[in-house]
């Protein structure tokens, strides 16, 4: 029996009795972070990191959640578990599950690089480890926050020089925030979209410095937008809505935004090519990094990422089928967790 | 190169024209005089010459990254572009380059003539410095595959804005086989070439549609008729021996239309004839997206010349042994018009387009019931004594559509637009009944911002497949389509073609059973 395996439900520790990220209601979910297609309604209890906590009690409501340190262990019917900083957002997870002297690690979703807002990475030794793939080819290749963060900052200073609004989508708990962080603020004022500025107030309340936003209300005068960065879920980009910013420029950060057919098919005006996830050289280098010897693939490119640790890393590397699995790029590219 | 992949990154992002404009106005102001003079050679299709095979850089990228051949083409079939594949795969350049883009075009120029290994050693070079979509447009430089969906038009236009200088010189200037090696912007774009000025064509005089009755119009004998012909209005002009051949667009089309180049010799110098550029064979117009492929086309080749020959239907006489004959009464031009083309005879290129002879209303009602026997749009009124005159003058030309055909047919396939920064389905493949199944015939759009969120929210909850962008839909939503004309066409699935299809109105009281058929839709092809 594995000590973690895939079932209709999530990921089940046979031993603990207890899923990790689970889709369907169970008993009892470990959560590596609070995207919606890893922290799902429904569960009798609910264990996470501190920092995860209040954001996922936010979306989820009134729900049984406990929560640990990282690094603190929590042992269940005799299996020991713990957190360890994944990198994707705040609070974001892998899970390590010792049983009986093997380990193994569930990534949750993860990057490497630190982007000064998320715990940084940090790779955990383990036999097997369960990695995510969705930029699992090797023509997604990121550049450093940095220099991505500089086309950001220019963009929008040549938009404010020429009169126009800014307006940049990125998802609401996580990318909005780093965002946040990292653009230069004395640039001009920014605004964000009420989904963002709602999971802001729980960010901030839990201790973490974002510079000054204010919502975009109906009550704001079109002309106090001028020069603005105005940050909004890719959801709300309907004619309704963006219509009072005009002249605006829309700019689109996501790692998708590496390919041209998808650049075009969005009306933006700006690809940034800026993700929340690993790119194929991290994920390749967490693997490396783990020492693990068997690898199971969920999330992506899983059945080419595979094959390539099979046949050209020599890993015993399988695929993980999962709910999310058969899904076409595009819809993951609408999907909160994914880019 | 970062100013031009800014300019690249702006033209590709958008599909709205103004905005297209407005980033080339913009890097023309900003680009050297060498950069500009290049980008206006790359879009107008002079190329430096190809360097490498695709199969050649796909090997050398390869080989540097170490990447097997099944993961390639696993990258490929995500990316779709195979140059844009190659691309992405090779490792990001360690440094940043401030080159131009004049400079890497000088450095493809000169692996011209080197040896593959040399050529693989620069190539290797370059990409080690350069970021992915300068990377990529080096790529797309080398193998002979750089293309940017910008028309002359637009260039024209663009460049018309930046230095002030009037579109229709623009567009003479940047004619003939001009190359950037041997040239200057100064040269090409602001300095006057000796025949410019002869090549004008005059403000061409519009018609306004029709609205209210026929018999408005007052009393018969002021009036003339003739067939409304389905190609594009144009400009003849003979002028010191030259031929030069404008669209109502002010694009220069003369190098398009080798079958005119004759009427230089035939015709006498200060000759400028109104009409239209018609493909025409065996005594009968063809169709029109036959006109526009050919147009299209980069290089005229004998063969699409006898596949689509093209005549110049005569309308209009305006200036005549070198005087502006504008102002006559069309009665006097229409006369000089029909002198001239008896006393040059043209070997064909130029047709008289006829006048309809009249005595009442009545008959030119008939007349317009036959416009899609005679395969036009349907009639063309001029007052006998109306000047030519520029732009659109209400009152004195009409033209008088034939009725629009319609038809109501089921939406099977939705696809975003990229109207005004917004997200909705406004563009749908319509089908009609072929016994239980759906045949799609034709795309459309036209419904308001209103229709277009309500049914966005729709596809959205009823979706069966996604084809990339596109998506099929259950097929329940009924709507009328109007169209001007209708040809078999043995290139589409369905055996017709419409003319300028749209949606005048959404049927939400039938249901999609109640749709129309492909026997009702092809039953409009016996009308011509
Ligand atoms: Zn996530």
């Amino acid at each position: 029996m594995a000590l973690l395996e895939f079932t209709d439900k999530g990921i089940y520790c046979p031993p603990a009795k207890v899923h990790i990220d689970p889709w369907r209601p169970v008993e009892r979910a470990l959560i590596t972070h609070g995207h919606a297609d890893h922290a799902s309604w429904g569960h009798r209890a609910y264990l996470c990191t501190k920092s995860a906590k209040p954001v996922i009690r936010y979306r989820l409501g009134d729900i049984n959640i406990e929560s640990v340190e990282y690094g603190e262990p929590k042992t269940i019917n005799g299996v020991k578990f713990s957190f360890h900083p994944a990198g994707h957002i705040i609070g974001s997870a892998q899970i390590r599950v010792e049983y009986k002297g093997e380990v193994w690690v569930a990534s949750g979703d993860y990057k490497l690089e630190d982007d000064g807002i998320s715990e940084a990475f940090e790779p955990i030794k383990c036999h097997t480890f369960i990695t995510e793939s969705t930029f699992g080819l090797p023509v997604y290749q990121w550049k450093p926050q940095e220099s991505v963060i500089q086309e950001i900052n220019d963009w929008w200073a040549n938009n404010k020089a020429t009169g126009k609004v800014s307006v940049l989508t990125a998802y609401s708990l996580g990318k909005a925030q780093r965002l946040l962080h990292s653009v230069n603020h004395e640039i001009g004022p920014i605004y964000t979209h009420g989904a963002i500025e709602n999971t802001n107030r729980i960010i901030r309340k839990q201790g973490i410095k974002l510079p000054p936003t204010r919502k975009t209300t109906g009550n704001i005068s079109p002309g106090a937008y001028q020069g603005a960065l105005i940050i909004a879920p890719p959801t709300a980009l309907n004619a309704a809505w963006i219509q009072k910013f005009k002249p605006l420029s829309i700019g689109v950060a996501s790692g998708w935004m590496a390919l041209r057919n998808i650049r075009r098919k969005r009306t933006a005006d700006k690809g940034f090519v800026f993700s929340d996830h690993a790119d194929w050289q991290g994920l390749n280098d967490a693997i490396t990094a783990t020492g693990a010897d068997r690898v199971i693939v969920t999330h992506g490119y899983t059945k080419a990422f595979t094959k390539w640790l099979r046949q050209e890393r020599g890993l015993d590397a399988i695929e993980a089928h999962t709910e999310f699995e058969g899904e076409s790029l595009e819809r993951k590219e609408d999907k909160e967790d994914n880019s | 190169m970062k100013l031009f992949v800014q300019l690249f990154h702006r033209l590709d992002q958008s599909t709205n024209v103004n905005q297209k404009r407005e980033a080339l106005v913009w890097y023309f102001s900003e680009a050297s005089d060498i950069d500009r003079l290049w980008t206006i050679g790359l879009l107008s299709n002079k190329r430096p010459k190809r360097i490498a095979t695709i199969a050649l850089l796909k090997e050398w990228a390869t080989e540097i990254t170490n990447i097997p051949v099944w993961l390639f083409e696993e990258s490929q079939h995500v990316v779709g572009d195979l140059v844009e594949t190659i691309t992405l795969l090779l490792p990001m350049p360690k440094k940043e380059n401030e080159e131009s883009l004049s400079f890497w075009i000088n450095y493809i120029k000169n692996l011209e003539n080197l040896e593959e290994e040399q050529k693989k050693e620069k190539i290797i070079a370059a990409w080690q410095c350069l970021q992915p979509t300068e990377r990529l447009l080096f790529n797309k430089l080398l193998v002979g595959g750089f293309r940017i969906g910008i028309s002359q038009k637009l260039m024209v236009e663009a460049l018309a804005q930046y230095t002030g200088i009037k579109g229709n010189l623009i567009a003479h200037r940047l004619t003939g086989s001009w190359i950037p090696d041997n040239i200057t912007f100064e040269k090409l774009i602001l300095t006057e070439s000796p025949l410019e000025n002869s090549s004008s064509p005059y403000p061409f005089h519009l018609a306004s549609a029709l609205e209210g009755g026929i018999q408005d119009l007052g009393a018969v004998s002021e009036w003339s008729a003739e067939r409304k012909w389905d190609g594009i209005r144009g400009q003849i002009i003979v002028r010191q021996d030259e031929l030069f051949v404008w669209s109502r667009g002010e694009e220069l089309l003369t190098d398009k239309l080798p079958e005119y180049h004759p009427l230089a010799d035939l015709l006498p110098n200060g000759t400028v004839i109104d009409g239209a550029i018609l493909p025409f064979k065996n005594g009968q117009p063809l169709n029109y997206n036959e006109l526009h492929t050919r147009l299209g086309r980069k290089n005229i080749t004998k063969k699409a010349m006898d596949k689509t020959p093209i005549i110049f239907m005569a309308y209009d006489l305006l200036e005549w042994q070198g005087e502006d004959i504008r102002l006559r009464p069309f009665r006097e031009r229409r006369h000089l018009l029909q002198q001239m083309l008896s006393t040059y005879p043209t070997q064909g290129i130029l047709v008289l387009s006829e006048d309809i002879p009249f005595d009442d209303w009545g008959q030119l009602v008939e007349e317009r019931a036959l416009s899609r026997k005679y395969r036009s749009q349907g009639l063309m009124l001029k007052r006998w004594n109306s000047s030519y005159s520029s732009g659109r003058q209400r009152g004195d030309w009409w033209k008088w559509k034939a009725d629009a055909l319609t038809i109501n047919a089921v939406m099977i396939y939705a696809q975003r637009g990229n109207e005004g920064g917004t997200n909705l389905y406004s563009n749908f493949t319509m089908g009609v009944w072929d016994g239980d199944l759906l045949m799609p015939f034709t795309k459309v759009s036209g419904l308001t911002e209103k229709e277009a969120s309500e049914i966005s929210a729709w596809v959205s909850r009823n979706t069966r497949e996604r084809f990339g962008p596109v998506r099929s839909v259950e097929p329940v939503h009924v709507f009328e389509i109007a169209f001007d004309g209708i040809r078999s066409s043995s290139r589409h699935k369905s055996g017709v073609v419409l003319r300028s299809p749209r949606i005048i109105r959404w049927c939400k009281d039938q249901s999609a059973r109640e749709a129309n058929t492909l026997n009702d839709l092809k039953a409009f092809l016996e009308l011509y």
